[in-house]
């Protein structure tokens, strides 16, 4: 999937994946596309309810040997 | 739509305690709400200067696992029980104690509290600490970080009154 920034949280913990995504979302404009690695589990069920909440959209969600890729269109 | 809002009273002085407000008030931010702590009695060493001043303490917390954030894995997964009163015996126990936990925090990736708090304060979350409780400790102002707002319960209610969520820690 093609996206214009991409963040590395990996080896953080909660609630730092999210609060980078917060900011690195604050650096790409309206409708442009952030990927996000991470290796928090809980990730998965926080970045679905971080996107229900602040109406960006959760494009999609992959996980592959321990590790979380998701792509997340700004609102 | 209205920004939803959360107030929360931080009441607890400890470095395992001192987690879930900021945790809660920095992702409160990025979900947008409006975030307020008000920090009161032991509360209010969340918002010192110096943030060494928070410890952990096994000693009557049954709670708390022991485990060594270092070694072979079989090591790290031993819980050490040691009774309540070795431990108020031993001196310095609560800073070793405090040691390990600053190193599993480290080794597992989770944000140490200047970090939390700063955090909280880039994302515009309002700290208010509680004027009767800083003189009842005799702290003066100085001891306490810039941007800080004094005030009583009253000025707490103000906001918390408008709250969705509103949480006592």
């Amino acid at each position: 999937m093609n996206f214009d920034k991409e963040l590395d949280a990996r080896g953080l913990n909660c609630p730092l994946p999210i609060l980078r995504a917060k900011k690195a979302l604050a650096e790409v404009g309206s409708g442009q596309v952030l990927k996000i690695l991470s290796t928090d589990p809980g990730s998965v069920k926080d970045f679905a309810a971080f996107a229900k909440q602040t109406g960006n959209e959760l494009l999609s969600t992959a996980e592959a040997g321990g590790e979380f890729t998701f792509f997340m269109k700004k609102k | 739509m209205d920004t939803k809002k959360m107030a929360i009273i931080a009441t607890k002085g400890t470095l395992d305690w001192a987690y879930p407000p900021f945790i809660l008030a920095s992702t409160a931010a990025a979900l947008g709400y409006e975030t307020q702590i008000f920090f009161t009695f032991y509360g209010l060493q969340l918002v010192r200067k110096d943030l060494s001043v928070l410890k952990v303490s096994p000693l009557g917390n049954p709670g708390m696992p022991m485990k060594m954030p270092f070694g072979p894995k079989w090591f790290k997964s031993m819980n050490w029980n040691i009774p309540n009163a070795i431990q108020s015996l031993v001196p310095g126990y609560e800073s070793v104690a405090t040691a390990l936990m600053k190193q599993t925090i480290a080794n597992n990736g989770v944000a140490t509290i200047p970090d939390l708090r700063s955090l909280c304060q880039e994302a515009e979350v309002k700290f208010i600490a509680c004027q009767m409780t800083v003189e009842l400790f005799g702290f003066e102002h100085s001891d306490f970080i810039d941007g800080l707002e004094y005030g009583g319960a009253a000025t707490f209610f103000e906001f918390a009154g408008e709250t969705d969520i509103c949480l006592f820690i």
